[in-house]
């Protein structure tokens, strides 16, 4: 039984056949089915991986945003806070200086007053010496002149008169 | 795949009654009890013609090219069918005994009997062309495909249907046994494996067929093995790095052990020998051996017909049930040992191209820890 004898016709066949369907597999065949599978994969991750730099570049990108809207509502906050100091602040100032203007005024008026006081007192006075100096001339018709040493007499009586009281 | 499994018992069934009957029919008369040793043989052995059905006393088959040179008489090339039984044609017969039993056979000048350099387009070169074309078909035109797919511009779509079962399998060998066997250059051999990958399952599972252009034992041929095996053995020895010679020629033992006998050395260069040796006999006997069941449980059916119809009938129903698991399971055979081949001559090739010690316990590592 040659079962276990190779026979050399079918060896050299087989040894033909088998290098020329290698050859031909080789150069035509394989390469190409795995090289396309394997640049197909290799597409498939890239864009996987793709996707998720593009799903992180969003997320940042919203943080950023999140961040930048944040920062301006700080600052909207803080500008308010600000302008309302200054309103406060314009307003003390203008509410002193309306003080500071009344008294003033008050002041004009006070001193305004007191001289037409002064003016009135005078008037008063001199009226009143005018009345007294009738009354005694009225008086004194008889007795004195009206000269100015009894004038000035008069005058300085009423003063002394006068002064107690003020 | 029990399905198919089924089928193929049914084919197996039909056709070995086809042409078992008229022999066991023949052999209530005269003929003696049939030869199941033969009859098994037969169909598995090399043939210079294609065997289909005996019909009545008349075998009829496809005729083949014989092709033979006479160490003295030079070429001849006839077909088959000009050299019957007990014939002779051009000084060729057919040798009936001994070693050459069923060969084409001459006699010298001597009067001794030699066999001519022999090579005929027999059963199994016919099968081996026809398995061949089927596969450069398949393949190229699935590569077609891709590269069309390529120009059009649409290189990412996916095959569906056979092509993307074909894409898969392709795949799955690729990946699966090529690139984690061989290791860094597994590209330089993926052509080779995916080839021999695909020859050897083509023509387990063609085997199995037991219909025309298929049905050839060429699997559990040991010639056809032996080539595949020497190609490995090729790769193997041919690209072997530096760190591979040297640890056939100079592996890490102590001295002693390398001169002044070169025991080490020799026990490496049989290695060298016995790894093809194995990939032969593993691939051939798993084959062969799987053949000869499910022949052996189709001649059941003949064999005990001269037990009467009740035995008969019983035994053919047992033959058919074991017959197709017997197919299914060879079916499974068919891709276990494609794939064992395969797996086998990735590792060979891998531990030829291996890096120096410290670098391999890293990788080893390495995997260990990846499973």
């Amino acid at each position: 039984m040659d079962l276990l004898m190779p026979d050399s016709g079918l060896l050299f066949w087989m040894l033909l056949s088998f290098g020329i369907l290698f050859l031909i597999l080789a150069r035509y065949g394989w390469p190409v089915i795995t090289g396309a599978v394997e640049r197909r994969n290799e597409r498939i991750a890239k864009a996987l991986s793709d996707a998720a730099a593009a799903r992180q570049l969003l997320a940042t990108l919203k943080q950023q945003e999140e961040k930048i809207l944040q920062q301006s509502r700080d600052e909207q906050t803080k500008m308010i806070e600000q302008t309302a100091a200054m309103r406060k602040e314009l307003l003390e100032q203008a509410r002193e200086a309306a003080r500071e203007e009344s008294r003033l005024a008050l002041e004009h008026a006070r001193t305004q007053i007191e001289k037409e006081r002064e003016i009135a007192f005078q008037e008063v006075r001199s009226y009143v010496a005018s009345l007294s100096l009738e009354v005694a001339e009225k008086v004194l018709r008889e007795q004195l002149d009206s000269d100015i040493r009894h004038l000035e007499l008069i005058n300085r009586m009423v003063d002394e008169s006068l002064k107690p009281r003020a | 795949m029990t399905a198919t499994g089924t089928i193929k018992s049914l084919f197996v069934a039909a056709f070995l009654t086809g042409c078992l009957f008229p022999v066991t029919a023949l052999a209530k008369k005269e003929r003696p009890p049939l030869n199941v040793k033969e009859v098994i043989m037969g169909h598995l052995e090399d043939s210079y013609q294609w065997h289909l059905f005996t019909a009545g006393d008349r075998h009829i088959g496809i005729p083949l090219p014989v092709i033979v040179r006479s160490r003295e008489r030079g070429w001849f090339v006839f077909m088959s069918s000009k050299l019957k039984e007990q014939e002779h044609y051009r000084g060729f017969y057919y040798a009936d005994t001994g070693r050459l039993k069923g060969k084409i056979v001459e006699n010298d000048t001597a009067g001794q009997q030699v066999r001519p350099f022999d090579i005929s387009i027999t059963k199994n070169v016919l099968a081996l062309f026809f398995s061949c074309g089927i596969l450069i078909f398949l393949v190229l035109r699935l590569s077609g495909r891709y590269r069309k797919l390529e120009l059009e511009g649409n290189p990412d779509a996916v095959p569906a249907g056979i092509p993307g079962i074909m894409e898969w399998f392709i795949m799955s060998i690729h990946d699966g046994v090529i690139k984690k066997c061989v290791g860094k250059d597994y590209q330089r051999y993926a052509p080779y494996l995916l080839t021999a990958f695909f020859f050897i399952f083509l023509n387990n599972v063609l085997g199995l067929v037991p219909i025309f252009p298929a049905g050839a034992n060429l699997t559990g041929n040991i010639a056809i093995t032996m080539g595949l095996a020497f190609f490995t053995m090729f790769a193997v020895n041919i690209f072997g790095n530096r760190e591979y010679w040297k640890e056939i020629l100079w592996p890490d033992v102590p001295v002693f052990m390398k001169v002044p006998v070169p025991i080490m050395q020799i026990i490496e260069f049989f290695g060298i020998l016995t790894k093809p040796l194995a990939l032969t006999i593993r691939l051939f006997a798993n084959i062969f051996a799987g053949h000869i069941i499910i022949l052996a449980l189709t001649s059941l059916v003949f064999l005990t017909v001269a037990m009467g119809p009740a035995v008969n009938a019983s035994m053919s129903a047992a033959s058919v049930l074991f017959s197709v698991f017997m197919m299914a399971l060879e079916l499974l055979v068919a891709y276990i040992q494609a794939y064992v081949f395969t797996m086998l001559s990735s590792i060979f090739i891998g531990l030829s191209r291996q890096e120096p010690h410290k670098h391999k316990t890293a990788c080893a590592v390495q995997d260990q820890s990846i499973h």
